[in-house]
């Protein structure tokens, strides 16, 4: 690294074939093609050629950071052309090859559609001529940004940032904005959905500016902060918290139903991510079933309340919750006694098996007379509190809000117990834990018997929310999300849980735009996340403690 | 920072000056309310499938449906340009209130084609009516979704068979025509499969059969031998199973292996209605029935053709076809009630658009002629054809089968 | 003797073993009642056990790939059915161009041994991919965490693959070598299911070779034992760890293909979900870390789910029985590590800490 050859071709070589396979398998999966569809920049720049164009800006970053901006001009462009230049190569391969054999045969998505894409619409050689110059021009773009004094680069960067991001929602935005701003406010920012170009411009500046001046400003705030007296201070801090609960109050109202619909549910894993965290993060027993818990909750409640043709009780949702919570925690109880014996992995794949024999039942002709089988339980009424009913995403939130605050609070106190230190203990190592008297037994159970509760909790909300349950709804899938949400959060820690929760359930139905490719974004991110911050987003400080002590 | 601020400010009350400027020349009086389309504004259709996991096949299908008729008029409808809002609702009820919630709160959006599964459409269907807006599936059979008493909701229309009509139509045929005295059943969990084979085993009983046995499988199993041995210890005359693939290419496919099912008749529904299926059954297949849409003619022919110049090679399912007139009573229905403005902007009320797909009868589609009831079940009639594969589709890449009974 | 028996007596291991108890008298009534029945012939039992050892043959094949990478980085590698996955959904592509040009029936032996490499060299390589990207650069962070990256690479792989091919189904042509019955004791047994179980066991044989009796082997048995130790006696830690993916990889891509000839019909890129999650059942029924453990665990479960459901649930008169397969497949998984928590033939191990 510290030899900075100016001219190094192996590693230029490297970076450009990189960016151009990045290209080729954006192309060969459909992304670049079905992206096309949705424009950023009204009529200007679409997403699918800012995915045609974003390996090489990343591939230009990288070598120009590399040089850390030692080099000269003449050298930079020469690097950066020669990058392009490389980069390009396997994509015109492709625009060639695909006129000489039938390649839609096997990669489907290698289209005439994609081709028109990569050639602008040319015929093959003018075409491959126009993207390689294109793709050298935006190299020399964004290398050149190096050369740009680090306060501007940094404000051109957010600028440029924001514009992106608001392009991306901007469909979200939209819908989310119309019935406050209404219809023709909007229009002047956005036309059908995508950004305008000349509100592209003043979110830029905005932006930009913005970041410019920010630096000083809050220096300015920290200098206020620091000379308040301590009264003024406390103020100033009831004042956030008390906006803060008001806030959290308000938010589905603030937000509108979609957003809400999502918080919905980001709180409904958030409610099984606290519980889970309660074998696994605690207690360190890897549970790959919970949604059993789930399940058991949600049937629970879906049987006693409905008024379909299973239904028989009726119950209102109040005295349900309280039984689907029993329901699950003595599920969780007698489903501990075959396992207390099984460690690491043994135990993940028995209780990844105990979760597929829960949706197996439900699924089954078995079960089907009392709860419905394929055909599931229909008609669950919502919950209501004299005349308010909780039927929409904007009234279930205050249901999740306060079960959620409830759990937090439970674990809050079960961290700093004698049982919660137990727990660590048995995670930390069983056999020394044995051996100083904690009866592994009764804390493993009390460990899987608290964690089932929250699980029968969401479950039992789940179902007035739904108003219809179905076995399909209790996949494999439920177990490795809440799972999930705890170790990209930090395993252990309450804060990591809740930014988990919102990063793994609230991102992805964000991204639901880009339908058959949100698992695929999914996947990637989760792999990228861990390899960034494989402690977790949040990480609890006893855990970043030991990260930092110990070399292992 | 103080220009900025200026300037925004400047731009919001230009906008608030501009809105109340802009009137339109169109009144609604539509008692659940209007769309409003200015005049360069797209006419925004939505649509709600099942674009990931494992029935992403279902949604790549039906979306191809929907691509297709909308490039048939040009991707344009009342000089409006035609625009496609897509959502995965997955295959679950959870995935179809979530997809609901985003369709409902985007009030541009005119009506909705979806969902494949009727879980999703179960919970979808009260957020949708009560924002006025229609849904018509492609693939939808349950019952109780056009059932007033049971989950049925206004604005909801399917132009796929409901599966009292199909599986009464199947066990009919099967004990007059085929001389079906026993049967077996079986189903692969979906609530689709499952109902099918119910109504199947009711009618088949009721025209005085016997059921011999009736027996599932799970989604994801390739090893059907197990229960086909089972269906073999009564030999029964037929095996009706309602079910998708890969699991129903597997049962023909295995059964040839089990003694006691030489002379069973297979008999499946419009899931396997796939082109491909008989190819990838094998042998097999030959003989084997098939009730489904009465895909059939040039029209069909063309709408393959379509289809292979779009996306390459041939639909993933057998819902396309019902995608595609789905879509198309949906646009007919909003040309017919749309209020065209002098300057080119469009009011679409919301009851009147449920009131003209009510409306829609002899609509002649690829899926033969359909006619909506009052509770939204379009396809009934001769919409429905019974095909048998023969050794053209196995190996002769012949498809879709020769229908050889109507009901 | 009474106060000794009263001390060791702990009422979890009262459960334990009532439960023990039930369940082999509910297995032992289901079985009575269903042999009682005589519903089934014993020539039916016979093939219905042969398909199951087909069937769990290609269970084994792939449960090696967990095996392995357990047993030298003590990781699910929960992406593993996805390399299956990849091999098989590949082939079928070379499969269809050779069944279209004729060189299929013209030169059967040759076109399954090409489909074998090229299913091989997908699975090899994707294999190789994911320890390189997804696992490399976390060896030694807490064990959840590759676990994690192997669930987003599971689904990246999975819509990698649908964009590339599509989402429809795909089948392998039939091979008429391979088809055919023959009559063994009485029962007919499809050819293809012995092809199936003795290319199977010919691969876990040369495996077996080649971990017991090469220098390779030698070296990766080392660094499954220890670390550090491996790499102080010079032993290349990386290269043995990318030769035991590239190893689990060509065993999934040949079950792929395998897999193909056995039952030709559902390759698309959801195929890999199942048969993993299977697999790894195999593979920690047999014992995780041990390879003859993933092949008998991977066979046993392939028979018992053939005529688990009908033999036991059966007689107990429980409707849908094929249905609970999976139910009470797990359910025995359970049972099995209640009377061995390490599996059928797992070490116990003292909880080897990553």
């Amino acid at each position: 690294m510290t030899d900075s050859k100016p001219f190094d071709w192996r590693f230029l070589t490297r970076a450009g074939l990189l960016a151009g396979g990045i290209i080729i398998y954006t192309a060969a999966v459909g992304m670049i093609a079905v992206f096309q569809g949705r424009e950023l920049l009204d009529g200007i720049f679409t997403l699918g050629q800012l995915l045609l164009v974003a390996p090489i800006i990343g591939a230009n970053y990288i070598i120009s950071r590399r040089s850390k901006g030692k080099q000269s001009i003449g050298h930079l462009l020469g690097n950066s052309a020669f990058v392009s230049l490389v980069a390009a190569m396997p994509v015109v391969a492709l625009i060639i090859l695909e006129g000489l054999i039938d390649i839609r045969a096997m990669f489907v998505s290698i289209s005439p559609d994609l081709m028109a894409i990569l050639t602008f619409g040319q015929d093959k050689l003018v075409g491959s001529f126009i993207l390689i110059l294109i793709l050298i021009i935006v190299g020399f773009i964004s290398s050149g940004m190096m050369l740009i004094q680090p306060l501007y680069r940094r404000a051109v960067l957010v600028g440029l940032g924001w514009v992106l991001g608001v392009g991306l929602m901007s469909e979200l935005l939209t819908v989310t904005l119309r019935p406050l701003l209404g219809r023709a406010f909007l229009r002047l920012f956005f036309r059908n959905g995508t950004l305008l170009i000349l509100s592209a411009i003043v979110i830029f500046f905005l932006a930009a500016s913005l970041t410019f001046y920010w630096p000083s400003r809050k220096e300015q705030l920290h200098k206020r902060f620091a000379i308040m007296r301590p009264e003024q201070r406390k103020t100033l801090r009831s004042g956030t918290v008390v906006t803060g609960v008001i806030l959290l109050l308000a938010l589905p109202w603030i937000i509108g139903t979609f957003p809400s619909e999502i918080l919905v549910n980001v709180g409904l894993f958030m409610l099984m991510g606290l519980g889970l965290n309660i074998a696994v993060g605690l207690a360190g027993l890897l549970d790959l079933g919970y949604v059993t818990n789930f399940a058991v909750g949600a049937y629970i409640a879906g049987i006693l309340s409905t008024t379909g043709e299973l239904g028989g009780a009726e119950l209102s949702f109040w005295i349900i919750i309280p039984i689907s919570v029993l329901a699950a925690m003595l599920t969780g109880f007698i489903f501990a006694l075959p396992v207390l014996r099984m460690r690491g992995d043994y135990l993940a794949i028995a209780t990844l098996g105990f979760g597929e024999i829960i949706r197996i039942l439900a699924l089954s002709d078995w079960f089907a007379p009392v709860i419905g089988g394929a055909q599931g339980i229909l008609a669950i009424p919502s919950p209501t509190i004299g005349r308010i009913v909780f039927s929409g995403p904007q009234q279930i939130y205050y249901i999740i809000l306060a079960a959620c605050l409830l759990m937090i609070f439970v674990s809050f106190r079960l961290n700093n117990s004698r049982t919660g230190r137990q727990w660590m203990a048995i995670r930390e190592d069983e056999d020394v834990a044995a051996a100083m008297g904690i009866d592994t037994v009764k804390a493993k159970l009390l460990a899987f018997t608290l964690s089932a509760a929250s699980g029968g909790l969401a479950g039992a909300i789940f179902a007035a929310k739904l108003g219809t349950i179905f076995p399909h709804s209790f996949s494999l899938l439920i177990s490795v999300n809440v799972l999930s949400l705890i170790i990209v959060g930090g395993m252990g820690s309450l804060p990591g849980i809740m930014v988990g929760a919102l990063f793994l359930i609230g991102l992805p139905e964000l991204l639901r735009e880009f339908a058959e490719y949100r698992l695929l974004l999914y996947g990637a991110l989760l792999i990228i996340m861990m390899l960034a911050k494989p402690e977790g987003l949040w990480p609890s400080a006893a855990r970043r403690r030991e990260l930092a002590s110990s070399t292992d | 920072m103080k220009r900025i601020t200026l300037f925004v400010l400047s731009i919001m009350l230009l906008s608030i000056i501009l809105a109340a400027c802009g009137g339109t020349t169109l009144e609604c009086d539509d008692e659940i309310g209007c769309v409003e389309i200015g005049a360069d504004e797209p006419i925004r259709i939505g649509y709600m499938l099942t674009i990931s996991g494992a029935t992403a096949f279902l949604g790549e299908d039906s979306r191809g449906g929907i691509e297709i008729a909308i490039d048939d008029r040009g991707g344009s409808l009342l000089d409006h340009e035609l625009e496609l809002v897509g959502e995965d609702s997955l295959c679950s009820a959870e995935g179809g209130q979530t997809a609901a919630q985003k369709v409902a709160a985007d009030t541009q959006i005119v009506g909705v084609v979806g969902t494949n599964c009727s879980s999703a459409a179960t919970s979808a269907m009260p957020i949708l009516s009560e924002a006025g807006l229609v849904l018509i599936s492609p693939s939808n059979t349950a019952p109780d979704l056009t059932d007033r008493a049971k989950t049925w909701q206004p604005g909801y229309y399917r132009t796929a068979h409901n599966d009292l009509f199909q599986g009464r139509v199947a066990a009919e045929y099967a004990y007059n025509e085929l001389g079906a005295r026993t049967a077996a059943t079986i189903h692969d969990g979906s609530p689709y499969a499952d109902g099918l084979q119910a109504v199947f085993a009711d009618v088949f009983a009721e025209l005085g059969g016997t059921i011999t046995f009736q027996g599932a499988v799970n989604v994801g199993d390739t090893d059907m031998r197990p229960i086909l041995t089972n269906v073999a210890a009564d030999s029964p005359d037929l095996l009706y199973f309602p079910i998708f693939e890969p699991e129903g290419n597997f049962i023909p496919d295995q059964s040839t292996e089990i003694s006691g099912l030489e002379d069973t008749i297979m008999f499946g529904a419009d899931g396997m209605l796939v082109n491909g299926y008989a190819a990838n059954t094998g042998p097999a297949a030959i003989g084997m029935y098939m009730s489904g849409p009465f895909v059939s003619g040039a029209n069909y022919q063309a709408l393959l053709d379509k289809w292979d110049a779009k996306f390459g090679g041939s639909p993933p399912s057998g819902f396309h076809a019902h995608a595609y007139d789905a879509t198309n009573i949906l646009l007919d229905a909003i040309e017919k009630v749309a209020q065209v403005g002098d300057d080119g902007s469009v009011l679409i009320g919301r009851q009147a658009l449920r009131d003209a797909m009510t409306a829609t009868a002899g609509f002649d589609g690829v899926t033969g002629t359909l006619s909506c009831s009052e509770t939204g079940d379009c396809a009934t009639g001769e919409a429905l054809g019974i095909y048998q594969i023969t050794d053209a589709e196995v190996s002769g890449g012949n498809w879709p089968p020769e229908v050889i009974f109507t009901p | 003797m009474r106060q000794r028996w009263f001390e060791n007596f702990s009422w979890v291991g009262f459960i334990l073993t009532s439960l023990r108890i039930i369940t082999l008298v509910l297995v032992v009534v289901g079985i009575v009642g269903t042999l009682r029945s005589g519903k089934y012939t014993s020539s039916q039992w016979i093939s219905l056990a042969v398909s199951g050892l087909a069937q769990g043959s290609i269970y084994a094949l792939i449960a090696l790939g967990y095996t392995l990478v357990y047993g030298i980085l003590l990781m699910i590698n929960f992406a593993h059915g996805e390399v299956f996955m990849a091999g098989a959904f590949t082939a079928v592509f070379v499969a269809e161009a050779f069944n279209k040009s004729g060189f299929l029936s013209q030169y059967p032996i040759i076109s399954i041994l090409i489909l074998l490499v090229v299913a091989s060299l997908v699975s090899m390589s994707v294999a190789i991919l994911l320890e390189r990207v997804a696992y490399r650069p976390l060896r030694g962070s807490p064990r959840l965490v590759p676990l994690l990256t192997a669930i987003g690479a599971s689904f990246f792989l999975q819509y990698t693959f649908r964009g590339l091919y599509g989402s429809g189904f795909k089948s392998y042509p039939k091979v008429e070598l391979v088809s055919g019955v023959i009559n063994i004791g009485g029962s007919n047994i499809p050819i293809v299911q012995l092809v199936v179980f003795f290319s199977a066991l010919l691969l876990m044989l040369a495996l077996y070779w080649l971990v017991e009796r090469t220098k390779m082997g030698k070296a990766m048995r080392a660094v499954s034992e220890n670390k550090e130790v491996a790499a102080l006696m010079g032993i290349d830690i990386d290269r043995v760890i990318v030769f035991t993916f590239a190893i689990g990889g060509i065993l999934a891509g040949s079950a792929g293909v395998i897999n193909g000839l056995y039952r030709p019909q559902g390759v698309n890129f959801f195929m890999g979900f199942f048969p993993g999650i299977k697999a790894f059942t195999a593979a920690v029924l047999g014992g995780i870390g041990s390879v003859p453990g993933a092949m008998l665990g991977g066979l046993f479960l392939g028979v018992f789910e053939s005529i688990g459901p009908n033999l036991i649930l059966e007689g107990l008169g429980i409707p849908g029985a094929n249905q609970l397969k999976d139910a009470i497949a797990f359910t025995m998984l359970v049972l099995v590590l209640i009377f061995r928590p390490q599996g059928i033939l797992g070490e116990r191990l003292a909880e080897k800490k990553a």
